[in-house]
């Protein structure tokens, strides 16, 4: 699986403002995830909403994938800072 | 007692229960030694490690326990925290110390 494929799995199955995958061996993935979905959600729920996108890719697949969730408005106050 | 049980009576037997791969002492995976890590500088010095390397039943029921597909996963007071990232975030935000303070006083 390529960070490509991670990253439009991901975005197939959850309404993103913006996607980020890094990793070239197909297993160990880094990505930044903004989804106006995170909103009011730990990150616990942010991850887990990540990981049903992914689905059965995710324990098939990935070995690990290292994320940092945002909300839009989160992600606005990051790049400010 | 099937395994759904068996991590139900851990999580609240212990206080802090990490499911890793290895063992603190020879971890078999960096996110789970760099979880370690993290609990270590928190000042735990006691926490229950479970290999779930050691027991392939674990190591499946523990990803169905929380509804979490990677390991290590980190249990406080009976309740999961997260994994490797998430426990890294909140300790560099101070938010794990706090945690892990009113759950061992």
């Amino acid at each position: 699986m390529t960070a490509d494929e991670v990253r439009s799995t991901i975005m197939n199955g959850l309404p993103c403002d913006y996607v980020e995958v890094l990793g070239d061996d197909g297993q160990h993935f880094e990505a930044v995830i903004v989804s106006p979905q995170f909103a009011g959600k730990n990150m616990v729920q942010q991850h887990q909403l990540v990981y049903l996108a992914l689905g059965e890719r995710m324990r098939a697949e990935i070995h690990a994938l290292s994320m940092r969730t945002l909300t839009p408005e989160g992600w606005t106050r990051s790049a400010m800072q | 007692m099937n395994v759904q049980d068996k991590i139900r009576n851990q999580v609240t037997a212990n206080s802090v229960v990490l499911y890793m791969k290895g063992t603190p002492q020879s971890p078999q995976c960096g996110f789970s030694g760099a979880t370690v890590q993290i609990l270590k500088a928190c000042g735990v010095q006691d926490f229950a490690a479970v290999d779930v390397l050691a027991d392939p039943e674990m190591r499946d029921g523990i990803k169905v326990y929380a509804n979490w597909p990677t390991v290590p996963q980190l249990y406080i007071n009976g309740e999961f925290v997260g994994g490797a990232d998430i426990v890294r975030e909140m300790y560099q935000q101070g938010e794990l110390q706090k945690l892990i303070k009113s759950a061992v006083d």
